[in-house]
């Protein structure tokens, strides 16, 4: 598999990240040696292995359904490039 | 009395218990050593005021009986780790002035150990590198120098490794005793083994991940920098333990591995994987590891040779793996609400996005992304993201069969001493290859150090590391002990900066 | 199965629609799916909100307990496959009411998987008998947050309070085949929600919306392309996206034009559909297990607790009112169809039960009528809307199941008559009042007392001599009269059956 110009695009449309036209460009030839790269794991034999799911054997905790966090807007919004009226603030969205 | 910045942790503790000297002093000393480095640019941000406030602490409790594991002892904190009230960056522009308004939990633990902090420490952006070349606020230089004899330019800047080049570097330099550092694919090594002093990933789930900027969920642990595994182990026990508030957290006890260390390897087994001696292994990394492989014998363990097969697949699944959860894991940075925001004139939320994650992102960072973006869309997934889980499930397992017949095993930490800054960052791939020893045990969550081994014919630092299996970081921290005190490594950075 | 007959009748002749419903129910718990914080309703924006629902860096998931229980329960009672080995995956996508750039959601392994609801035969309805509605998972997620965008001219506001609150996504087959057996199935499914007590039901606080998934096709022929129209918030909304939705697709195939797979979005005010453009581009979700989470594996006792912990569920209660307690299927489904109802009229029955001395299919069809004839009569009448006591379970401020009992006692006792009774609830209804002391206290017991009776006969006969004659003369629909004028002599508390005993004996 190997990707070209449009892919690189769409990729990287897709992952929100604004590219110009030799930035692309030149991803593609890298993309390309990294893909060739990774896709030597094909010749793996993974015939019956189970993809890992936990590296170390350890299983999920549950909480318990009890109010121990929020409260905490002043925290919340501390960093926020724009917060007006205690909500965040981003370019009107229609949808 | 001896510069206090060549002290070891045990050696400030211990000094500091005795009598020798207050806190206060030795945070002074090393705010000085940091105040004076500015040219290794191995902070981003100085916090003298911190390390002095908890000098005081501990002179106050020292006064009053009531010491801590780390009082006394002033630490770097590799700029991944949220700190309260101090810029947390990932050394990348999308966070630049972002102030945390929580501490993480490994950087909590330690200060109430009475350690105090002397700033936050460079790194590669979001941990991504294994040079310290791709972070916003500029490279970190190792102080490391080549010795000029062959010509090589001994005054060509050296990369301190990565991502815990900050960490690396600052050690080396004595601008602290011991920092802490992350290691997703071997940054805590890799960068440890570049600069001549030791470094420990424990096992995965040791060591809490809230608080430390994600890079890859599955992979990222911390662990200590510093330099002997005394040092390693003190600092491990006062960052590891149980957090229920994060999900992988292992819920066991932290073991007194500080106490538990003995160079004593009768009875022990080190296994060495003949897969690690791959063609063209560099001579020097070579005869290192064969001298650890002597001391070791000589600390009385046997050595037997195992095999780990899936070796060579570890660096290609491992380079699925970490860009995919990096690309989910850094999703986060939109610009709405911290960070940088790039909105230009007429944009949209959507364009505001892609504005803001081109604008704050480094190259990196964004190639990762494209990568780990690409590996999980629809139609390529199962091709890449499953066959890599596959193959990372064999990795494991070959490391349990190996365990079945060895204690621990012996192998290079890296490829190859210290590179120029500069050397290999037109070719990405070129650049990975550098963590091929380091990163089979992230993908095991395997407890794997590396400690100094000797210098390369230019006179860098080599090291060597040990892998054990799953909890068993005694085990690690003690083959690591037996080669410490036979290596005999004593060189140092000469002072250039 | 019958199968359903609901057409879209085109040019080129008639339409069959196919529909499935992937039902967001909001899981009732105190605290969030992955934080600690409140999940309570109407708060001050961003003020339930744990650095983890804002995801700042370096913040982590830790799942809370009760919001799989509710969702393991929710899987027993429509007799779905609990999966004892699930996952949560990480569904990619970019979005201001998204702070993780990703949903915690589950694909590859979900909690609960196929399943099955009946939906009620409603003759009316175009339902013409039972029909099993497949269920084919349901898993646990997170919700969004909320985005404002009518306080400022060229700004959105982001609200976080709700993200991170656990929902159920509920996922049926596409096996329904009309409007009416959509809103059937929504109705059903919110009536076994409450009775799990897993989610309130409430659609107009947004606890359950449904996404409609919407196709046509000619009859018999395959699946057409679908469209999904997302957070449908009423029944009569879902059942007029599909209106909607089913004829314009059917004069977009007709007229040589074919369905887009597309998001859209309805328009209450119009009752139309359009396409949702802030989604355009968001099929590619990037699944992958999330990281941050290990497996969820549940233990067989966990999921035993959970059967235990099932009440009698509305299909089973209808079966025991029909077959035990001898109702119609009328009253049965009438009672069933609202939880709360439903618990008070057992509750009615049993204190009936109690009261009279009496077995519960005796009494029970006095139960359903003081249900469904008065209470709900009354309701209707005064145009209250009930809630329900928290702690005692009766509705607040109308009659309890004590004073329902023992007024039906004082009907099967024959100290109240018809009338009477109708008197007695009207004026207790909205008080604490027993009926007992009611009657006592206005002295409405009705009387058996033949003297008082034989007293106002003598009275009433001597009245009216012409009309004694008339009766006797042959003119039998007379009687009636006696009676009435007797009755309203008595101020209505005289027993009937003695007055018309009386009666009889004095006109001879
Ligand atoms: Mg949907
Ligand atoms: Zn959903």
């Amino acid at each position: 598999m190997s990707v070209d110009l449009t892919t690189v695009k769409k990729v990287a449309s897709l992952a929100r990240l604004a590219v110009s036209e030799a930035e692309a460009e030149a991803l593609v030839p890298e993309l390309n040696g990294i893909l060739d790269w990774v896709e030597q794991l094909g010749e793996v034999d993974v015939t019956g292995v189970e993809p890992m799911t936990a590296v170390i054997p350890n299983h999920l905790r549950l909480r318990e359904d009890v109010v121990t966090d929020g409260n905490v807007r002043d925290k919340v919004l501390a960093n926020a490039p724009q917060a007006e009226h205690g909500f965040f603030a981003v370019p009107k969205v229609i949808e | 009395m001896s510069d206090l910045t060549d002290l070891t942790v045990a050696q400030i503790r211990d000094g500091f218990r005795a009598g020798d000297f207050s806190a206060r002093e030795v945070a002074e000393a090393f705010n000085a050593n940091v105040a004076a480095a500015k040219a290794l640019n191995a902070f981003i941000v100085e916090t003298p005021e911190h390390a002095l406030a908890a000098a005081g602490q501990a002179d106050k409790d020292r006064a009053a009986g009531t010491l801590k594991p780390l009082s006394g002892v002033p630490i770097g904190m590799k700029d991944l780790f949220c700190t309260q009230g101090v810029q947390t960056t990932a050394a990348s522009h999308m966070l630049e002035g972002f102030t945390p308004t929580y501490e993480s939990t490994v950087s909590a633990k330690l200060w109430d150990a009475g350690a105090g902090m002397l700033g936050k420490l460079n790194l590669d952006q979001f941990a991504m590198g294994s040079s310290n070349e791709t972070s916003y606020f500029g490279n970190v230089i190792s102080p490391w120098r080549r010795a000029d004899a062959n010509g090589l330019g001994g005054n060509a800047p050296l990369a301190p490794g990565g991502s815990s080049g900050g960490s690396s570097s600052a050690i080396a330099a004595r601008l602290c005793p011991a920092a802490t550092g992350t290691d997703t694919g071997g940054s805590i090594r890799q960068p440890a083994a570049f600069t001549g002093i030791s470094g420990i990933k424990p096992t995965y789930g040791r060591c809490s991940r809230w608080g430390i900027i994600a890079f890859a969920s599955s992979l990222d642990q911390a662990g200590p920098m510093a330099r002997d595994v005394r040092d390693c182990a003190i600092m491990l026990e006062n960052m590891a333990g149980f957090d229920p508030k994060d999900s992988t957290s292992l819920d066991m006890a932290v073991p007194q591995w500080e106490a538990g260390l003995s160079a004593d390897m009768k009875g022990k087994k080190v296994g060495i994987p003949k897969e690690y001696r791959v063609e063209g292994l560099d001579a020097d990394v070579a005869r290192v590891w064969d001298a650890g492989i002597a001391w070791l014998k000589d600390a009385g363990a046997e050595i037997v040779e195992v095999s780990l097969p899936h070796s060579k697949y570890a660096l290609p699944a491992y380079y699925i793996i970490a860009p995919a959860e990096a690309s989910s894991n850094l999703a986060r940075y939109d610009g709405v609400r911290y960070g940088l925001r790039e909105l230009p004139e007429g944009a949209n939320l959507q364009d505001m996005y892609a504005a803001t994650r081109a604008a704050g992102f480094g190259a990196e960072v964004k190639r990762r992304i494209i990568i780990g973006t690409y590996v999980l869309s629809a139609g390529f997934y199962d091709a890449y993201y499953t066959q890599a889980q596959k193959v990372r499930t064999l990795i494991a397992r070959d490391f349990a069969q190996a365990f079945e017949q060895c204690d621990v095993i012996l192998a290079p930490t890296a490829p190859s001493a210290a590179f120029a800054l500069g050397d290999k960052t037109a070719d990405p791939l070129a650049m990975y290859l550098n963590d091929v020893f380091a990163v089979p045990a992230s993908l095991a969550g395997l407890p794997a150090m590396s400690v100094p081994g000797g210098l390369s014919k230019d006179g860098l630092p080599l090291g060597l590391q040990i892998i054990g299996p799953a909890f068993d970081e005694q085990a690690v921290l003690n083959a690591g002990l037996a080669i410490e005190e036979r290596a005999g490594f004593t060189a140092r950075a000469e002072k250039w900066w | 199965m019958t199968e359903s007959t609901y057409r879209i009748a085109g040019a080129t002749g008639d339409w069959e629609v196919v529909i499935g419903l992937e039902v967001h129910a909001q899981v009732v718990s105190q605290a969030k799916l992955f934080s600690g914080a409140a999940t309570a309703f109407g708060a001050e924006p961003n003020s339930q909100v744990s650095l983890v629902d804002a995801a700042m860096p370096g913040m982590l998931p830790v799942p809370n307990k009760e919001c799989i229980r509710q969702a393991v329960r929710t899987g027993l009672a429509i007799n779905a496959q609990i999966n004892k080995w699930s996952r949560f995956d990480r569904k990619n996508y970019f979005y201001a009411d998204l702070p993780q750039g990703y949903q915690i959601s589950q694909l590859y392994h979900p909690l609960v998987g196929e399943g099955a609801l009946t939906i009620d035969a409603d003759e009316k309805a175009g339902i013409p008998e039972d029909k099993v509605i497949g269920i084919e998972r349901i898993h646990v997620e997170q919700d969004a947050g909320k985005l404002m965008h009518d306080q400022h001219p060229t700004r959105s506001y982001v609200d976080l309070n709700r993200s991170g609150v656990a929902l159920m996504e509920i996922v049926s087959r596409p096996d329904m085949r009309s409007p009416a057996e959509a809103g059937a199935y929504v109705r059903k499914l919110r009536a076994i929600l409450r009775y799990v007590g897993s989610c309130d039901g409430n659609m107009e606080e947004g606890s359950m919306r449904a996404d409609v998934n919407v196709s046509v096709r000619k009859p018999g022929e395959e699946f057409g392309t679908r469209t999904e129209t997302k957070n449908v918030n009423s029944v009569r909304f879902v059942m007029a996206t599909i209106e909607y939705e089913a004829r314009r697709q059917v004069d977009v195939l007709e007229s040589g034009g074919r369905i887009v797979q597309e998001t859209r979005l309805f328009n209450p005010d119009t009752g139309t559909t359009r396409s949702m453009r802030s989604k355009e581009d968001a099929h590619d979700y990037r699944y992958f297990p999330d990281p941050d989470l290990l497996p969820l594996e549940l233990t067989d006792s966990f999921i035993e607790d959970c059967r235990h912990s099932l009440p009698e569920l509305p299909d089973a209660k209808r079966r025991r009112y029909v077959e035990i307690l001898g109702l119609t299927a009328y009253q049965a489904g009438e009672l069933t169809a609202e939880v709360d109802w439903a618990i008070y009229f057992d509750r009615l029955v049993e204190r009936t039960s109690l009261e009279t001395g009496k077995e519960a299919s005796e009494i029970a069809k006095r139960c359903a009528n003081l249900l469904l004839n008065d209470i709900f009569g009354y309701l209707n009448k005064f145009g209250v809307s009930q809630g329900m006591d928290a702690v005692t379970g009766e509705p607040v401020g109308l009659i309890s199941t004590a004073q329902g009992a023992q007024l039906i006692r004082l009907v099967e006792q024959g100290i109240l008559s018809g009338p009477l009774y109708k008197q007695v609830f009207e004026a207790i209804a909205a008080t604490p009042e027993m009926p007992a002391d009611y009657v006592e206290r206005h002295g409405l017991k009705q009387t058996s007392d033949t003297g008082a009776i034989d007293a106002a006969i003598a009275k009433i006969l001597a009245d009216n001599e012409d009309k004694v004659a008339q009766y006797k003369g042959g003119k039998e629909a007379l009687f009636g009269f006696f009676v009435g004028q007797t009755m309203k002599a008595m101020q209505g508390k005289a027993n009937p059956g003695v007055v018309n005993e009386l009666l009889k004996k004095a006109l001879g």
